[in-house]
């Protein structure tokens, strides 16, 4: 290790996380290699390592002979302030070399507060940020993840966007980088062919034009440019790359264990939820290769826990099978099973106790609104009755502490609905009263409110945010209408809910302001110690640009969007029509009751969705 | 009770105490080696270290002791746990032993000591060491003490290595009381600051107990 390296290290806080040597990292002769990427996650090493994308990808692309992934995180600032000083570049965490030596860098962009990030971990690498000024074919700067279902933000600063999953695009995008490379193509050429790739959204072959009022008049691309990019999916699962030889840190991380993905997408369409859309349709993995793959993946690492992660777990169709299998495994080992994110209505006593068995955390529903009336205009199917049963099933079998999330702000609220919320959670409370099993503990119940903020490729793309003020003013009204002590009411900040609802819809002049906020100092956006309101709106303000126009404006039922030219499988008509059930409180049965003919089966080969 | 004697050395010397035990924890179990637990209301598996090792110190003679929950042949632990460690940390022998970790003494390291300008500082070390009493202030948790670090010094050799660069060997308390090899050099700060490196690398070399025989 650099002596000067291993001197910063000293002084900065938790310096296992920018050493690397981790048990099983990658390591290759590079004598043998022919194409390095570096896979970049802009977000602190303990978020990183907890993304299953990252061990995905990184298992995957690492399979291919003669390529070689490493990893790279953001530093703190403590860490980022000593490597300026001792002009240490961004380095990968396995060879420590600097990113320029790098043929491509991967961004995962999970979420839109990380984009800052984005651009100084390219400055930290002494990598120019905008795409424009990078004239050489390597390092290619690409990004994948949700966030890239609208790229626009952040088209200025990468080359390239991978839509969609990632695990044979992006072997894909580097099969052809390493042609490239050998066959000396310029950058120009490479980007031309790899805008052929199904799935592959090259920014540089379009350009947006705006109308007077600055909406998106139209996009002119280069003839050879797809119309639109087709995001990408593994149609199946059980026969694409599965971890189980995941990297196991030698220091603490946010999910220290095994992350077992059971499907992707989710039969339920709440209209608020951009995963419930774009990651349709289901495709699910099969009970016996979850056992197998689960054990493999328990061995390899040494964990003592396995948590089951999925966007509705609990509508896994195998679950009571694959429970009892997992559990007939771990617990003669004293290994513990966790199942997050259980939705309140078919949470079954029998899934409760096979849990429960081995440990007991807290537990959490997601109602998102107060009211019936409400829950069916996002079409979030549970009912105030099933909500209660679950809690009754809860509380009789010893939990006591019980978290309820909402937001405040959905299309068509009103203060009655946001007093439901009050009301609902005082329900809970009445049913603890009636049925608990151990009354002298107490119970603790925490209603917790976040700003809605409206998505791309959602039935309310179209919605207005309700803005900051009109937000704490039903926080307000939901605090006064809370009177018990057993129920704690926590609010989310909704500054950073602005922001987020003015990048997620924002267009390709987005980039001057992310650009701007940067040079400004900002970078790891969503962690309260560096966000800072002022140098957005400061920003904006720079750029001639108004967030209000991005979060907090009602768009034309025919408006262009920025990310329209991104086809996720279902089609905006499907989404305007969802929207007007929504506004009409009609809900729409999930997949696997009925199809709605969403569009999303066109992506499969097989044609129809099988949930 | 068993014993392994390992390594830290390389990038692994940033891996803190803490997150230690949790990897030599997990390293069992990838090994397939159930660690036995400890009795009583809150049973957690039964590890213990010796003389924990503060970050950045690289080290050749770290002992851990361990309870095996079932019969394991500990001649071929070594090779079992070394397939399943992360770089840096090598297990070099394991065995059973009756003495007490308290029972260790002394302890040898070595520090590399790095000048910003090109000194040949052996020699002033070297009497700086050789005088009488060494009184410096000690910091523990909530004071400061004036302590004489001389008797915890058994023996101390300095060399020059190349301008800049000196290499400091010696035997140390280990224990009751410790210096540890922050502490000398805070010593040497303290009461010789002109002599006192930019940088220091220091590694473990090997523990005694109170006769000066190789602990195990
Ligand atoms: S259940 Fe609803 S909120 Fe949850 S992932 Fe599915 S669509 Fe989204
Ligand atoms: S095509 Fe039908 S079944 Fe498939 S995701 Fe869309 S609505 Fe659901």
């Amino acid at each position: 290790m650099d002596a000067e390296l291993e001197r910063i290290l000293l002084k900065v806080q938790k310096p296992a996380r920018y050493t690397g040597g981790e048990y099983n990292q990658i390591i290759k002769d590079k004598a043998e290699v022919d194409l390095r990427m570096a896979f970049c996650f802009p977000d602190t090493y303990e978020i990183g390592m907890s993304n299953l994308g990252l061990q995905i990808l990184y298992g995957a692309i690492n399979a291919r002979p003669g390529m070689w992934c490493e990893r790279c995180f953001a530093p703190w600032g403590d860490m980022e302030e000593e490597m300026r000083r001792a002009h240490i570049p961004l380095y990968a965490l396995e060879s420590g070399d600097p990113l320029t030596e790098f043929d491509a860098l991967g961004f995962s962009l999970g979420y839109e507060m990380a984009y800052t990030s984005v651009l100084n971990m390219l400055d930290l690498a002494g990598i120019p940020v905008r795409s424009a000024d990078r004239k050489s074919l390597t390092p290619l700067i690409f990004a994948g993840g949700t966030s890239c279902v609208n790229p626009e933000p952040m088209a200025d600063f990468l080359d390239l966007c991978a839509i969609g999953e990632g695990e044979e695009l992006d072997v894909e995008i580097l099969e052809l980088l390493r042609r490239a490379k050998r066959e000396d193509w310029d950058k120009p050429r490479f980007l031309r062919a790899a805008a052929r790739i199904p799935g592959v959204y090259v920014p540089s072959l379009y350009e947006p034009a705006y109308n007077g009022d600055g909406t998106l008049k139209c996009v002119a691309r280069r003839e050879d440019a797809p119309e639109r990019v087709t995001k990408r999916i593994i149609e199946d699962m059980d026969s694409a790359f599965y971890p189980t030889k995941a990297i196991v840190p030698s220091t603490e991380i946010v999910h220290d264990r095994v992350v077992l993905e059971l499907f992707r997408g989710c039969v339920r369409g709440c209209r608020f939820c951009q995963a419930g859309f774009v990651y349709r349709p289901v495709r699910r993995h099969s009970v016996d290769f979850l056992l197998e793959k689960a054990r493999a993946a328990l061995e390899s690492s040494g964990y003592e826990e396995i948590t089951l992660s999925s966007l509705s777990t609990s509508d896994f169709k195998g679950l009571p099978e694959l429970t009892d299998g997992l559990l007939e495994w771990c617990e003669p080992r004293k290994i513990s099973l966790s199942l997050p994110s259980l939705r309140a209505d078919n949470f079954s006593m029998s899934l409760m106790e096979r849990v429960q068995k081995v440990r007991k955390s807290g537990l959490t529903f997601a109602p998102e609104a107060g009211s019936q009336r409400l829950r069916d205009v996002i079409n979030k199917n549970v009912t105030e009755e099933a909500l209660l049963n679950s809690c009754r099933i809860a509380f009789e079998g010893g939990w006591n502490t019980l978290k309820l999330y909402f937001m405040l702000g959905l299309p068509t609220e009103t203060d009655e609905d946001v007093l439901a919320i009050a009301r609902l959670a005082e329900q809970v409370l009445h049913t603890w009263r009636e049925h608990a099993a151990n009354k002298s503990r107490g119970v603790k119940i925490t209603v917790s409110t976040s700003m809605f903020v409206p998505k791309p490729h959602t039935p309310f793309q179209w919605e207005a945010q309700v803005g900051v003020e009109e937000y704490l003013r039903r926080v307000r009204l939901l605090r006064d209408a809370i009177n018990s002590r057993s129920i704690v009411y926590n609010w989310h900040e909704p500054h950073v809910s602005l922001i987020e609802a003015a990048l997620s819809r924002g267009d390709r002049r987005m980039g001057a302001v992310i650009e701007e906020v940067w040079k400004n100092g900002g970078r790891l956006d969503s962690w309260t110690d560096y966000f800072s309101m002022e140098r957005w709106l400061d920003a904006f303000r720079a750029s001639g640009l108004d967030p209000d126009f991005y979060a907090a404006r009602e768009r034309g039922a025919d408006e262009l969007f920025p990310w329209d030219l991104i086809d996720v499988g279902v089609s905006r008509r499907y989404l305007a029509r969802e929207r007007a059930e929504a506004y009409a409180g009609r809900v729409t049965p999930d997949c696997r009751v009925k199809c709605m003919g969403c569009g999303a089966n066109c992506l499969l080969k097989r044609g129809g969705c099988d949930e | 009770m068993n014993r392994i004697l390992f390594t830290k050395t390389g990038r692994a010397v940033f891996i803190s105490h803490l997150d230690l035990m949790r990897t030599m924890q997990r390293a069992f179990i990838r090994a397939g080696v159930r660690i036995g637990h400890t009795e009583g209301f809150n049973p957690h598996p039964y590890m213990n270290f010796a003389l924990p090792l503060s970050l950045g110190v690289e080290s050749r003679c770290e002992l851990m002791e361990f309870k095996l929950e079932e019969e394991t042949a500990l001649s071929a632990l070594p090779a079992r746990l070394n397939g399943v460690l992360p770089e840096g940390i090598e297990v070099l022998e394991a065995y059973a032993s009756n003495t007490k970790f308290k029972y260790i003494k002394w302890l040898d390291i070595e520090a590399h000591l790095f000048y910003y300008n090109e000194v040949q500082p052996a020699a002033e070390l070297a009497a700086f060491f050789a005088r009488p009493e060494l009184v410096m202030e000690k910091r523990t948790k909530r004071q400061t003490a004036s302590v004489d670090i001389k008797p915890l010094i058994a023996s101390l050799t300095v060399e020059d290595v190349s301008p800049g660069e000196a290499l400091l060997t010696a035997r140390l308390s280990a224990q009751e009381p410790s210096l540890s090899p922050a502490q000398l050099l805070e010593a040497v700060r303290q009461l010789a600051p002109a002599l006192a490196p930019g940088h220091v690398r220091t590694r473990r070399l090997e523990v005694f107990d109170k006769d000066m025989n190789i602990f195990r």
